[in-house]
């Protein structure tokens, strides 16, 4: 049930992406384990916990980003409209065209505002005469419109930092994704560029379907309907730590009555 | 512990603070720092010396007739012999050894570096062409002789030893080289590069056509420019292929492209036989203006890399 507090209706909202199990493989090392989590359309999910307990990894295996990583390997199943995004048939550069992604330093292109922007729908095949508009509704969404406006053809590096992170958000969005998946995406910026994102978040979430990777708890608590607790554990087989899910619901309740004792333990900052 | 508190009390407070702060003399220091100075001047003193040598030895013949010297061929007479043929034979090289090295030594790096598998048969390949860079660039003449200017089919193609022939070994030669500096260049660019890239949907060969090779232009374009450089003062090579030390009849204009398929000399080959001459005039004057040009020649070269490479990083960095 998915009944908040100031809700008009209590209605549970489709899932989007849905985890079945799903355990992460670097080589032999097992990164993460048995994953089971639905993302629901149009709200921010949060994964938060300790470092080093596999959020990051989970978030990259969404859209496929861990294939980049030589001996990465995926088992169980991502499901994303009904379709597991595994399966061999499944073209990764279909998938990240639909499932865009933000990254933890802001990396914009060495190019222009606007080249930046319209790399994605270019390659995708979008035609030219619609770049200029797209460029605009997704600096406007990515509230960025009105501060570079007037010069869209400059550098993209010669922005802020809070600037060039808003500027990957606008390229993210720029593809016209279903998902926006988010990896510490403020971690690199000052409290009032946070700020900023965090408004942005807000507003675009009845676009999208937010996956926000954070260590920062208030952030997760400000900011998210449902968040997830990750933690890491001790390998019986090695002495390697492997990450796993240890709880999963609405933000309310993980922060203020959680299920689990590790969990509690967490954000009520006794550890981590 | 608390650091030490400097001694403020007394009317020398101030003054034992001041001593404590002082600069000490750090011997080791500078001696270091002078030996380090002293080489570099007495490398940049052998340099000069070079220079300044072989520019006084030809300037009689650069000052005096640089026109004719630039314009006439090989003659038995030190006063009428000029670099024309060796300038043509040089440039075609330089040419012939870059359209043929710089689209294989590139491909191969990006294959190497973006498709390839990662087991014991790339990092065998991978250590072969490290050690074939270091070959002597006698052996890649040999090489040459044997397949370009003999035999194996080429030597339809070649026609015998001529600057196709002495183009393609020389482009044998810095293969390896440009290999490395372009498979060096890619490495350098930045995951956080790629994976933008890639995380706005691109394939792989848009990531690297689009975001790879701009942002490593500037190494690649180093490494080919200044192994072309290279190339250019090869002599042993040249001398194993063929390369004319006597006299060639005619000079062709420059943009005669059948010449690349005859007899031929060039600029390193025209030095050592004039160097070898009895006459004062070869020997001396002719050989030591010949030098002078192919120096300018070749810091033409690196400095057409080293601007490039400058206006490359500039764009990458806003």
């Amino acid at each position: 049930m998915a009944e908040r507090v100031g809700d008009d209706v209590a209605v549970e909202q489709p899932t989007v992406l849905d985890l079945q199990d799903l355990a992460v493989y670097y080589g032999a090392f097992r990164a993460v384990r048995g994953v089971n989590m639905a993302v629901r359309q149009n709200e921010i999910t949060a994964m938060i916990g300790p470092s080093g307990c596999g959020k990051s990894t989970v978030l990259r295996s969404l859209n496929r980003m861990n294939d980049l990583i030589r001996g990465a390997r995926v088992e169980g199943r991502v499901m994303y409209h009904g379709i597991d995004l595994y399966d061999p048939r499944v073209d990764p550069v279909e998938v990240r065209r639909r499932i865009g992604m933000v990254f933890q330093k802001p990396n914009p292109f060495p190019k222009s505002i606007y080249d930046n922007i319209t790399y994605g729908p270019k390659i995708a095949g979008a035609p030219k005469s619609s770049f200029d508009e797209l460029v605009e509704t997704s600096l406007r969404k990515a509230a960025l419109w009105d501060e570079v406006k007037d010069r869209l053809k400059e550098s993209a590096l010669g922005m802020s930092g809070g600037q060039q992170q808003r500027l990957c958000i606008a390229r993210a969005i720029a593809t016209n994704p279903d998902v926006l998946l988010m990896d510490e995406p403020c971690s690199a910026l000052d409290p009032i560029a946070t700020g900023y994102i965090e408004d942005l978040m807000h507003e675009i979430k009845t676009e999208y379907t937010i996956v926000i990777v954070t260590h920062n708890m208030q952030q997760a608590a400000r900011v998210s309907d449902r968040t997830a607790f990750f933690t890491a554990e001790l390998d019986s087989d090695n002495d390697r730590r492997t990450g796993l899910l240890v709880e999963y619901d609405l933000t309310d309740k993980i922060f203020s009555n959680p299920s689990d004792e590790r969990t509690e333990n967490y954000v009520t900052g006794r550890f981590g | 512990m608390a650091a030490p508190a400097l001694p403020t009390d007394g009317a020398d407070g101030a003054g034992l603070a001041l001593e404590r702060l002082k600069k000490r003399p750090d011997i080791g220091g500078r001696v270091f720092q002078m030996t380090l100075l002293s080489s570099l001047l007495f490398t940049l003193l052998v340099l000069v010396v070079l220079v300044v040598q072989v520019v006084g030895d030809g300037s009689s013949v650069l000052t005096g007739r640089l026109g004719s010297f630039l314009t006439d061929g090989l003659s038995a007479r030190p006063a009428r012999a000029g670099i024309a043929q060796g300038l043509r034979g040089t440039l075609y090289l330089c040419l012939i050894t870059a359209v043929v090295a710089f689209p294989l030594g590139i491909g191969a790096a990006i294959y190497l570096e973006e498709y390839a598998p990662r087991n014991k048969l790339t990092t065998f390949i991978d250590i072969n062409i490290r050690n074939l860079a270091g070959v002597p660039s006698v052996v890649y003449g040999i090489l040459g002789l044997t397949i370009f200017v003999k035999g194996f089919g080429f030597r339809s193609l070649t026609g015998g030893s001529t600057p196709l022939a002495a183009g393609l070994t020389l482009a044998v030669l810095v293969l390896p080289v440009v290999i490395i500096t372009t498979a060096e260049a890619l490495r350098s660019v930045p995951q956080a590069l790629k994976e933008a890239g890639y995380g706005v949907g691109g394939t792989q060969w848009e990531v690297i056509r689009d975001h790879m090779l701009p942002y490593a232009a500037p190494g690649i374009l180093t490494g080919t420019l200044l192994s072309i450089a290279r190339a250019a003062g090869e002599a042993a090579p040249l001398i194993l292929v063929g390369t004319t030390t006597g006299y060639l009849t005619r000079v062709p204009s420059w943009f005669d492209v059948s010449q690349v398929r005859d007899r031929f000399t060039a600029m390193p080959i025209v030095i050592t036989s004039w160097a070898r001459q009895p006459q004062d005039g070869f020997r001396i004057d002719n050989a030591a203006a010949a030098i002078v040009v192919l120096i300018v020649f070749v810091l033409l070269l690196n400095s057409a890399a080293i601007v490039l490479r400058n206006r490359f990083e500039k764009r990458r960095e806003a």
